[in-house]
C-alpha cells in the first residue's frame, strides 16, 4: 500500500471513530454543564452528580437492575455453558436441529416478540395455576432467554478449538467423564465464561423491551426509568449517569484489554525462553547416567 | 532417496533379547473397526509379550492409530476382544482399564504444573497423597524433569513436554502402555537420541509397550518385535531383523528400506534357478524349491548387498551388467543407479570402504558389473 | 434360568441414561422458554380482547355440557390487511434494509483497514469498536438527541460555519432514526465482519499478486467474494432484529416512522389488544423464518469448518 492509500484508509478510519464516539463524548461533555440546555455553556458543575444521588427513584431501580443482572449472568453461564457442551459434543441425537434453532433464533429475533411470547406464557401459567406473579422471576427468566445463546455459541466455539486429546488423556487416566468436565474443560473454558458472564450481565442491565414486558407493578428497573425520562427529551440527569456507565464501562474493558494482552505476552516469552535453552545444549535432553 | 534403517542388532549392545515368558500378555482376537464405508481394522489378531515393546508400523491411514485407540478404549471395536493379562477389556471405558497412553500431541493439561499433571491419575485412583508424592517424585527422577516439576507445559522445551508425558503415563505403573507416534514432534537431530534413550527408560521400567509409528528407522531401533501394516491388515510380523532380511510379501519388502524386485519364473521342478526377463543369466536361490516349473515368483535383492565392480565376475548366475545413469553422494554410502541392457534401473549402495577399494570412482556412462551371492536373494511368497 | 432383577437395579434402568439428562436438561429449558411461549401467542391470536385480567376472551369453555372452542380469525384477517400493520411492516422492512446498506458501507471497508493494520494498532483499534459495543445501548442513542435537536450541537455547528440559515429537521423523523439505527447496529457487524477478515488467508492474494494481479483487482476478484459468506451472516444479525427495533423510533423517530415494534407495543400497553398483538407477532415470526433459517445454515457451517 503506498503512502497515498494508507493515508486514505487512516483517515476514513479517523472518520468512522469519531462518528461512533462524538456522541457519547458529548454526553460526558455536557453532563458537567451547569445548564441544562445543550446550546449554552454556562460552567463547570457537579450539580446533575448531586441531583443524581437524592434521586430515589433511580436509585432504587438500579438497585434492583444490579440484582437482576447478577442473577441473570449467573443464570445464562450455567445454562449457556451446558447447551455450548451439548453442542459441542454431541453430534447425533433426535431434536439436534431444534436444539441448534432454538440458540441460533434468539440472536435474531426481535425482541419485540420474545417479550410477547414470554409474558403470555406467563400470564397463561399465572390463569392456571396462580404463579408467577409479573417481577423479579420473570424478569430474571427473560433475560436470560436473551444472554443464553450468546455464551452456549461462545462456549462451543472454546470448545472446538480445543485440543481434543487432552479430553482423551483425563479419560485415559482415570477420570470419569463427569471428572473430565470438571477437571478439564471447565477450567480450559474459564475465559469464556467471564465474557459470557461480563456480556450477560450488560445486556440484561441496558434491556428495555423484555424488562417493560415482564415487569410487574412492584419492580422497576434502571432502563425503564431511564427510557420514560428520555422518551419526553433530555434530561441532564441521565447525562451525567450515562457519564458514570460510560466511565465504568470504559475502565473494565481497558483493563482487561490490558491484562490479557499483559498475560499473553508473558506467556510467549516463557515459550521462547523454553525453545532457546533447548536449542542451546542441542542435546540437553542426556544427563550423566 | 530410500531410507536407510540399520537392523536393530548393531544399535542397542546392552538391550537383552525379549523374556519368552507370557507370549501371550496383551491379546488381539480378530479385532474389526469400521468408520462408516471404511474398515480401519480389518480381523487383526496380535499378541505381545509381556515386558516386549512392540511396534505397528505403517503409513498413514493403514489402521494403525485406530488399533492403538482401540486398545486404550477410546474406540470400541466393532467385533473381536482385547485381552490385557487374562482381563478382557473389551467393553470396559478408558478410565477403567489398566492401560496408559502417550499422546503424540502429548496433551499435557496447560493449567496444571508438571507436578500437578503427573500426579493426576494417582489422585483419581484415591491414592493416599504420601503415595502419590513418592511416585510422582520418582517418576519424575526417572525422566530427569525432577527440576522442572513446578513448572507449567508452555514453559517446557519440546523434548521437556515428551518426558513429561511420558512421566505421566508411567506413574500408574499401567500393564500396558500405548506410544502414539512418540517421537514426531521432535526435531530430527534429537530424535535418533531420544530414541535410545526412550527405550531405555522403557526397558528399565519394564513395562509392556505398543508404539505406533509411520518412521521406519523409529520402529526399528526401538521395537523388539514389529508388524507391518496396511489398509487395516498386518502384513508380516517379526523381529526388525527378520522383516528386513526375510520379508514374506512385496508390501513388506518395498516398505522397509528400499529393494530391487524382480518378475522371475522357476527354471525346473526341482530347481535353485529363476528365469527374469530382465536379466541374461538366471538368479540362483539357496534352498531349491520344489514347485512346477514356470512357477512365477517376486524375488527381492537388496541394495546393499550388490557388488559392484569395473570387471566381469566369475559367477554363471547371480549377476548382471549395466551403465551408471545416476547417483546420489550421500556421505557414508553412494546410491548408483545402473541400467541394463534389458532397460530395467537396479538400485546399488556402495558404502564409502566398497567404493575407496575400486581403482577410480565410478561416474556418468561407466559400465559397471553388478554380483551378489544366492543368500542375499528372498523369494517373496506373497 | 434367570432371576428377575434386583429393585434397586431395575429401578436404575428405568431412570434416564446420563446422556439423555445431559442433553435434555438445557434442551428442556430452551423449549419451555423458547418454543412453548409461541403456543401461547399461537392460542391467543384467535382470542378476543375484553375488558377483563387477562384482557382477552377464553378460547375453550365448558358450558352446559358442550366443549366450545371459539376461534376468532378477526385478528390475522386484519394483519394480513389492514393497512395499518402492512404499512409499518414494509416500512420497518425498508428502514431495517436501509440500515444494513449503510452499516455495510460504512464498517465492511473499516474492517478491512483494521485487519490490515499492524498488530498492535489492530488490537486498540478493535477495542475502540468493543467499547461502543459493551456501553449501555439506551445511553447511545439517547447521546444523539443533543446532537440532532432543532438547537442540537450539530445545527449549531453548521450554523457556525455558515453553512444553513435554517436549522435542519434531524431529530423526531426518520432522518434521526437512519442515524440512530446506523450508530447503534454498527458494531454488530463490525465484530463478525472482523472476525472473518482477520481469520483470512492472505497467501491467497500475495499469490494474484505474483499473478499479476493489481491490489484493486485482488480485492475484487478474491476478497469481496471471499467474504460473501460473512457478510451475509453479518448483514442478518443486523437486518433481523432491526425490523423489530422499538426504543429507536420511538426516542430518535417521529411519529410517521411507524415501524411495527411500535404498533405491537402499542397493542399491547396502549390499547391492551393483546389477541392483535400476537397475531402480529405470529405473522411476523412467520414472515422472519425465511431470513432466520437462512442465519441457521450459515452457522452451522460456520461451527462445522474447522
Amino acid at each position: 500500500m503506498n503512502r497515498m492509500q494508507k493515508l486514505l484508509g487512516s483517515g476514513y478510519l479517523t472518520l468512522v471513530y469519531l462518528f461512533l464516539y462524538v456522541p457519547t463524548a458529548c454526553v460526558v461533555f455536557y453532563s458537567f454543564n451547569e445548564s441544562q440546555l445543550v446550546s449554552v455553556w454556562s460552567g463547570f458543575s457537579f450539580k446533575w452528580y448531586r441531583a443524581l444521588t437524592t434521586d430515589e427513584e433511580l436509585i432504587s431501580a438500579a438497585w434492583t437492575s444490579l440484582k437482576i443482572g447478577v442473577a441473570t449472568a449467573f443464570a445464562s453461564v450455567f445454562v449457556g455453558t451446558w447447551a455450548g457442551f451439548v453442542l459441542y459434543r454431541f453430534h447425533r441425537f433426535r431434536g439436534l436441529t431444534l436444539f441448534t434453532a432454538m440458540i441460533n433464533a434468539p440472536l435474531v429475533i426481535p425482541e419485540v416478540i420474545q417479550g410477547i411470547s414470554l409474558l403470555l406464557l406467563f400470564v397463561a401459567l399465572q390463569q392456571a395455576i396462580g404463579w408467577p406473579d409479573r417481577g423479579f422471576f420473570t424478569i430474571w427468566i427473560g433475560h436470560t432467554m436473551l444472554c443464553v445463546s450468546y455464551v452456549a455459541i461462545t462456549v462451543q466455539a472454546r470448545l472446538a478449538s480445543m485440543d481434543e486429546s487432552l479430553h482423551e488423556a483425563a479419560a485415559d487416566l482415570g477420570a470419569t467423564p463427569l471428572r473430565v468436565v470438571l477437571d478439564i474443560t471447565l477450567p480450559l473454558i474459564a475465559p469464556a465464561l467471564l465474557s459470557g458472564w461480563l456480556l450477560s450481565f450488560t445486556i440484561s442491565i441496558d434491556d428495555v423491551l423484555m424488562t417493560a414486558f415482564l415487569s410487574g407493578p412492584d419492580t422497576t428497573l434502571l432502563p425503564i426509568v431511564v427510557f420514560s425520562r428520555v422518551r419526553l427529551g433530555l434530561n441532564p440527569e441521565v447525562n451525567a449517569l450515562g457519564t458514570l456507565f460510560i466511565l465504568a464501562v470504559t475502565v473494565a474493558v481497558v483493563l482487561n484489554n490490558h491484562w490479557m494482552l499483559k498475560r499473553q505476552r508473558r506467556r510467549e516469552l516463557q515459550i521462547a525462553q523454553a525453545l532457546r535453552r533447548e536449542d542451546a545444549s542441542g542435546v540437553e535432553v542426556r544427563h550423566a547416567g | 532417496m530410500p531410507n536407510r534403517p540399520t537392523p536393530a542388532d548393531t544399535l542397542r549392545p546392552s538391550r537383552p533379547p525379549a523374556p519368552d515368558s507370557e507370549p501371550d500378555f496383551v491379546q488381539l482376537i480378530d479385532v474389526v473397526k469400521k468408520f462408516g464405508a471404511t474398515t480401519a481394522v480389518d480381523h487383526v489378531s496380535l499378541s505381545v509379550r509381556r515386558k516386549e515393546l512392540f511396534a505397528l508400523l505403517g503409513s498413514s491411514g493403514c489402521g494403525k492409530s485406530t488399533l492403538l485407540r482401540l486398545m486404550a478404549g477410546l474406540e470400541t471395536p466393532d467385533a473381536g476382544r482385547i485381552v490385557v493379562d487374562g482381563q478382557d477389556i473389551t467393553q470396559l471405558p478408558p478410565y477403567q482399564r489398566p492401560v496408559n497412553m502417550m499422546f503424540q500431541s502429548y496433551a499435557l493439561f496447560p493449567h496444571m504444573t508438571v507436578e500437578a499433571n503427573a500426579a493426576y491419575g494417582l489422585k483419581r485412583e484415591g491414592a493416599p497423597r504420601q503415595e502419590i508424592k513418592e511416585r510422582v517424585g520418582a517418576a519424575l527422577d526417572l525422566v530427569q524433569m525432577s527440576q522442572y516439576a513446578k513448572r507449567k507445559p508452555h514453559q517446557l522445551s519440546g523434548g521437556q513436554q515428551q518426558r513429561a508425558a511420558l512421566a505421566r503415563s508411567l506413574v500408574k505403573r499401567p500393564k500396558l502402555l500405548l506410544l502414539d507416534e512418540p517421537m514426531s514432534a521432535l526435531d530430527k537431530k534429537i530424535r535418533q537420541q531420544t530414541q535410545f534413550e526412550l527405550g531405555n527408560i522403557l526397558y528399565s521400567v519394564g513395562v509392556t509397550c505398543v508404539l505406533v509409528t509411520h518412521d521406519q528407522e523409529e520402529a526399528m531401533t526401538m521395537a523388539d518385535r514389529l508388524a507391518v501394516m496396511n489398509e487395516g491388515r498386518i502384513i508380516q510380523v517379526g523381529t526388525p531383523n527378520e522383516v528386513y532380511e526375510a520379508p514374506t510379501s512385496r508390501f513388506a519388502a518395498e516398505f522397509i528400506g528400499s529393494t530391487n524386485l524382480f518378475e522371475a519364473s522357476l527354471a525346473g521342478d526341482e530347481s535353485r534357478l529363476f528365469n527374469c526377463k530382465d536379466l541374461e543369466v538366471p538368479l540362483q536361490v539357496h534352498n531349491p524349491m520344489n514347485a512346477r516349473m514356470n512357477l512365477a515368483v517376486q524375488i527381492s535383492l537388496r541394495p546393499e548387498r550388490i557388488t559392484l565392480t569395473f570387471e566381469p565376475v566369475d559367477q554363471p548366475t547371480n549377476w548382471a551388467v549395466g551403465t551408471i545413469e545416476q547417483y546420489a553422494y550421500m556421505g557414508s554410502y553412494t546410491l548408483y543407479y545402473v541400467r541394463l541392457k534389458s532397460g530395467r534401473v537396479m538400485a546399488v549402495d556402495m558404502s564409502q570402504l566398497a567404493v575407496r577399494a575400486l581403482p577410480r570412482p565410478p561416474d556418468y556412462g561407466d559400465t559397471v558389473y553388478l554380483s551378489w551371492g544366492s543368500d542375499h536373494l528372498v523369494v517373496l511368497t506373497r | 434360568m434367570t432371576m428377575g432383577p434386583r429393585p434397586l437395579a431395575w429401578l436404575k434402568s428405568r431412570l434416564p441414561s446420563g446422556r439423555t439428562l445431559v442433553i435434555g436438561t438445557p434442551f428442556v429449558f430452551l423449549l419451555v422458554f423458547f418454543m412453548v411461549p409461541f403456543v401461547a401467542v399461537l392460542i391467543i391470536s384467535f382470542a378476543d380482547p375484553q375488558m377483563s385480567v387477562p384482557p382477552y376472551t377464553p378460547i375453550a369453555e365448558f358450558r352446559d355440557g358442550y366443549l366450545r372452542i371459539t376461534l376468532s380469525l378477526e385478528h390475522y384477517r386484519a394483519v394480513l390487511t389492514d393497512s395499518l400493520y402492512i404499512g409499518s411492516y414494509l416500512y420497518s422492512v425498508e428502514v431495517a434494509a436501509l440500515t444494513t446498506v449503510l452499516c455495510l458501507l460504512i464498517g465492511y471497508p473499516a474492517c478491512y483497514l483494521i485487519a490490515r493494520s499492524s498488530p498492535s494498532k489492530r488490537n486498540l483499534l478493535l477495542m475502540a469498536v468493543m467499547l461502543p459495543f459493551w456501553t449501555s445501548y439506551l445511553i447511545r442513542v439517547y447521546a444523539w438527541i443533543g446532537l440532532l435537536k432543532n438547537q442540537g450541537l450539530i445545527n449549531h455547528f453548521l450554523h457556525w460555519l455558515h453553512l444553513i440559515d435554517q436549522p435542519l429537521k434531524l431529530y423526531h423523523n426518520n432522518a434521526g432514526l437512519l442515524i440512530g439505527m446506523v450508530y447503534n447496529y454498527l458494531p454488530y457487524l463490525m465484530l463478525p465482519l472482523y472476525a472473518h477478515f482477520v481469520k483470512l488467508d492472505t497467501t491467497l492474494l500475495e499469490a494474484a499478486r505474483v499473478l499479476g494481479a493489481r491490489p484493486w483487482q485482488a480485492f475484487f476478484t478474491i476478497t469481496v467474494p471471499m467474504s460473501k459468506r460473512a457478510v451475509i451472516a453479518a448483514s442478518l444479525l443486523v437486518f433481523i432484529p432491526a425490523v423489530g427495533e422499538y426504543v429507536i423510533p420511538e426516542i430518535l423517530g417521529g411519529s410517521n416512522s411507524l415501524m411495527i415494534g411500535r404498533v405491537m407495543w402499542d397493542d399491547f400497553f396502549v390499547n391492551t389488544d393483546w389477541p392483535s398483538a400476537s397475531a402480529a407477532t405470529g405473522a411476523m415470526v412467520l414472515l422472519l423464518l425465511l431470513p432466520m433459517a437462512w442465519f441457521q445454515r450459515l452457522q452451522k457451517r460456520e461451527i462445522g469448518s474447522p
